[in-house]
C-alpha cells in the first residue's frame, strides 16, 4: 500500500514576451501579421483615450458611475484579438477596451453611463453579452454558452473576462467545474489587477497564483504578464485554438494593474500608497508596445503622435453624436420596454396609469 | 441632562450606526464585525470607517469577495459562541447568499430540535434612487420578511439606526437590519444617553385622523413630508413607521386606520406578493368594517429600477404621488 505523489495532468507556468523594459524574448515572439500589430495599438490608445474623455465627462457630472480600464488595455485586447466575429464574449463590468475592439459605439457606451438605456443595445450581429454587475456570477453563463455552442456542432468559443475578487465566488468554481466536466469551448480570462476595491490580492486567496485554482478541475491554465501585449495574445491563442478544436476551456491569468479609481465613486488613496501606483505606471503596457513597434520599424514618435489625434478626433465625434441623442430625452414610459418579450397586461395597465399622470401633469403645468 | 431637559446631539444616520457598532463592540468581545471592504476601506458607505484603527483585523474583517462565503461563515460563527455582525455591501448581493440565510440561518433552530440558534446580526444596504442601475437598486426586504425563522428590521430615524442592533444581537435567533442607502447622509437629533431600543413595535410618527400613510425606511419621510403638504390642504394624515417588517406590529396600524378610517401603504418594493399587499390583508381582515375606502398602495414601478435619473424618479414613490392619492382618497367620500 504505498503512499505516492499524484501526478497531475497540468501545471502552471508564467509567461513573459516582452518585459517591463521592452527587452524581446525573440524564442517566444508570437507571430502576429503586421496590420494586426496595428490595429492593436490603435485598439489600446482608444481605449486609453476614452477611457481618459469619460472620466472626464464624469466629474463634469455629464455621465454616471463608471469604472474606469487604465493599465489593462493590453491585458484584454491581446485576448479578444482572438475571437471571430461570432463567437462568445462574456464580460463584467470593466471591459470597455474588449467592447470597443468587437464593434460596440463609443456613444452607446456613453450612453448607458449618462443613463439611458438605448446604450445597453449591442450591435445585432455580435454575439456579446451586456456588462455584469454582480461579481463572478457570469462565467456560468459563458459556461453554459459553450456548452450550447458544442451541442449544437458550432465551431464558436465564448471568451469571458472577470477580476481576481471574482476568483472568491463560488460560482467561478462551479463554472469551471461545469466547463471542465463537459470539455466545453470556454476561456477565462480573469484580470488580475491586484485589487478588489480597498481589498489587496493578498488578502483574497492565500493561492500563490490564481491560475492555478484551474488544476482542482484539471483544466490547463497559465500565468501571464497581462500589461505584455504579446504574452497575452500567444497564451489566448493556444487557449482560443485548444478550445475551438475541442480541447475543453482553460484558465488564463493576466496579471495587470488599475491604474486608476475602482469606479468613479471610489478614492484609492484610503487604502493604497502613491508609490505603487508608481511602480505599475513603470510597468505601463501602451509604452512597452509602442517601444516594440518602434524597433520593429512599425511606428515612429510622428506615427504614434498622428494616431493618437485620430484616436481623439474619433473620441470627439462619438461624443458629439452621444450629446445630440441625449437632447431628445426618452420618455419615462420607455421603462416598461424589454422586462418581457411580450409586454404583459399587468404592465400595459401600470404603463398607461403612468402615462395618464403624465399628461395629468403637462396639462397642470401648461395652465400655469 | 441639564434642567430637566435632554441635551439633543446631531449626527448623521451613518455615524449612529457606526456608534451601535462601537458600542456593542466595546460592550461583548464576542462581537466582531466582517464583510467586503469593511477595514481599511471603512466600508462602501463608509459606515465602520475608524473601526478598524480602534478594534484590530481581527475583529474587522475584510473577507474575500464571496457573499455566500462570508454569510455561511457568520452562521457558523454564531453556533460556535461569536455574536458576528456580517455586511452585506447591498441586499442585491445578498443574492449570493440566499441559501445561506433562507434555507440555513432561518432553519437551524428548526432543523435541530430546538438545540442550535443563530444568533446573527446582517447588515445591508438596500434601496433605488442613486441611479446606479438595475441590479444595484433592489428593495427586497419585503421579500426577505417573507420568511419564517428570521427577523428584519428597517430602521428609518438615527434613533432606530443607533439602537436597533444592540437588541438585535442580544436576540438569540437571526435578525437582518437593512439601511436604506439614502439615508446614510441624513442628520438627525439623539439624546445624550441614546442606546438600545425594541425592535418589535411600530410608532406613530405623525399623529392624524383623516388618513393613515403607512410606511418604512426612506418611504417614511416622502410620507411625512406629503403629510406636511396634506396639512395645509386641511387634511391630517397619520404617519406609521412599521420598523420591524418581520414580525409585523399589525396592532399599531389596525388602531390607526380604526380612527382614520382610511389606509395608503408607501412601499419602495414591488406591488405584486408585496409586504405592501400583507398589510394591505391585514386591514381586510382586522379592520374591514372600519374602512370608509378601499386601501390603496403606492409602490415602484414593477420594472428593473432604471439607470436614467428621470426614469428612476418616476420608478419610485414619490411625495406628489402620496399626496395625490391621499387626496382622492379622502374627497372620494366627502
Ligand atoms: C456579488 C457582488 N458582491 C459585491 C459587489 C460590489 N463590488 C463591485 S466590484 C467589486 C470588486 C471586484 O473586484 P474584482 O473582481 O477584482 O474586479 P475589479 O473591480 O478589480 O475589476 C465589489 C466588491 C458586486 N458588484 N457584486
Ligand atoms: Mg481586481
Amino acid at each position: 500500500m504505498p503512499k505516492k505523489e499524484i501526478e497531475l495532468p497540468y501545471r502552471v507556468s508564467y509567461l513573459s514576451i516582452l518585459d517591463e523594459n521592452g527587452q524581446l524574448d525573440k524564442e517566444l515572439e508570437p507571430d502576429i501579421p503586421e496590420d494586426l500589430l496595428l490595429k492593436l495599438h490603435r485598439g489600446m490608445l482608444l481605449a486609453r483615450r476614452f477611457d481618459e474623455r469619460m472620466l472626464t465627462l464624469q466629474r463634469q457630472g455629464k455621465i454616471g458611475t463608471f469604472a474606469p480600464i487604465k493599465g489593462q488595455e493590453a491585458s484584454q485586447l491581446g485576448a479578444v484579438a482572438l475571437l471571430e466575429p461570432s463567437d462568445w464574449l462574456v464580460p463584467s463590468f470593466r471591459e470597455m477596451p474588449s467592447e470597443l475592439w468587437r464593434g460596440k459605439k463609443m456613444e452607446n457606451i456613453l450612453l448607458v453611463y449618462g443613463g439611458y438605456n438605448e446604450g445597453g443595445h449591442i450591435p445585432s450581429d455580435l454575439n456579446d453579452l451586456p456588462v455584469s454587475i454582480p461579481v463572478g456570477t457570469h462565467p456560468l453563463h459563458a459556461a453554459g454558452i459553450a456548452y450550447a455552442m458544442k451541442y449544437r456542432g458550432k465551431k464558436d468559443v465564448a471568451m469571458t473576462f472577470f477580476g481576481d475578487g471574482a476568483t472568491s465566488e463560488g460560482d467561478f468554481f462551479e463554472a469551471m467545474n461545469f466547463a471542465s466536466v463537459y470539455q466545453v469551448p470556454l476561456i477565462f480570462v480573469c484580470q488580475n489587477n491586484q485589487w478588489a476595491i480597498s481589498v489587496p490580492r493578498s488578502k483574497q486567496t492565500r493561492s500563490r497564483t490564481l491560475a492555478q485554482k484551474a488544476l482542482a478541475f484539471d483544466m490547463p491554465c497559465i500565468q501571464v504578464d497581462g500589461n505584455d501585449i504579446l504574452a497575452v495574445y500567444a497564451a489566448a491563442k493556444e487557449a482560443v485554438e485548444r478550445a475551438r478544436s475541442g480541447g475543453g476551456p482553460t484558465l488564463m491569468e493576466c496579471i495587470t494593474y488599475r491604474m486608476s479609481v475602482h469606479t468613479t465613486a471610489d478614492d484609492p488613496k484610503r487604502y493604497r500608497t502613491d508609490e505603487e501606483v508608481a511602480e505599475w505606471e513603470k510597468r505601463d503596457p501602451l509604452v512597452r508596445f509602442q517601444k516594440y513597434l518602434k524597433d520593429k520599424g512599425l511606428l515612429s514618435d510622428e506615427k504614434i503622435q498622428a494616431v493618437d489625434e485620430e484616436v481623439k478626433s474619433e473620441v470627439k465625434a462619438a461624443e458629439g453624436r452621444w450629446e445630440e441623442i441625449t437632447r431628445k430625452t426618452p420618455d419615462p414610459l420607455d421603462m416598461f420596454e424589454h422586462l418581457y418579450a411580450e409586454t404583459p397586461p399587468h404592465l400595459l395597465e401600470q404603463r398607461a396609469e403612468l402615462e395618464r399622470e403624465l399628461a395629468e401633469k403637462r396639462k397642470e403645468a401648461d395652465n400655469g | 441632562m441639564t434642567n430637566g431637559v435632554e441635551t439633543l446631539r446631531k449626527v448623521t444616520y451613518r455615524e449612529a450606526v457606526r456608534e451601535a457598532i462601537r458600542e456593542a463592540m466595546q460592550k461583548d468581545t464576542r462581537v466582531f464585525l466582517m464583510g467586503e471592504d469593511v477595514g481599511h476601506y471603512g466600508g462602501c458607505f463608509a459606515v465602520s470607517k475608524g473601526l478598524l484603527e480602534e478594534f484590530g483585523p481581527e475583529r474587522i474583517r475584510d473577507t474575500p469577495l464571496s457573499e455566500s462565503g462570508f454569510v455561511g461563515a457568520g452562521i457558523g460563527a454564531a453556533l460556535g459562541g461569536m455574536r458576528p455582525i456580517v455586511e452585506i455591501m447591498t441586499v442585491n448581493f445578498s443574492l449570493l447568499a440566499a441559501d445561506q440565510i433562507i434555507n440555513n440561518a432561518a432553519v437551524y433552530l428548526h432543523m435541530s430540535g430546538g438545540l442550535f440558534n443563530v444568533p446573527l446580526v446582517i447588515r445591508s444596504a438596500t434601496g433605488g434612487g442613486r441611479q446606479v442601475g438595475a441590479q444595484h437598486s433592489r428593495s427586497l426586504e419585503g421579500w426577505f420578511a417573507h420568511i419564517p425563522g428570521i427577523k428584519v428590521l428597517s430602521p428609518a430615524t438615527v434613533e432606530d439606526a443607533r439602537g436597533m442592533l444592540w437588541t438585535a444581537l442580544e436576540d438569540p435567533d437571526p435578525v437582518l437590519i437593512f439601511e436604506n442607502s439614502g439615508l446614510y447622509n441624513m442628520e438627525g437629533m439623539l439624546p445624550a444617553g441614546a442606546g438600545a431600543v425594541d425592535i418589535d413595535r411600530a410608532r406613530v410618527r405623525r399623529e392624524g385622523k383623516d388618513i393613515t400613510l403607512i410606511s418604512y425606511s426612506a418611504s417614511l419621510f416622502k410620507s411625512l413630508d406629503a403629510a406636511e403638504i396634506l396639512s395645509r390642504e386641511g387634511i391630517e394624515a397619520e404617519v406609521i413607521d412599521l420598523r420591524s417588517l418581520r414580525p409585523l406590529d399589525e396592532k399599531t396600524f389596525l388602531d390607526s386606520v380604526a380612527k382614520t378610517h382610511r389606509a395608503l401603504v408607501v412601499d419602495e418594493g414591488w406591488r405584486t406578493g408585496s409586504l405592501a399587499a400583507e398589510i394591505s390583508a391585514r386591514i381586510m381582515e382586522g379592520a374591514f368594517y372600519e374602512l370608509d375606502a378601499p386601501v390603496e398602495r403606492l409602490c415602484s414601478a414593477e420594472v428593473p429600477m432604471p439607470y436614467a435619473k428621470h426614469l428612476e424618479e418616476a420608478a419610485l414613490p414619490q411625495v406628489d404621488k402620496i399626496v395625490d392619492l391621499a387626496r382622492k382618497m379622502v374627497k372620494a367620500d366627502g
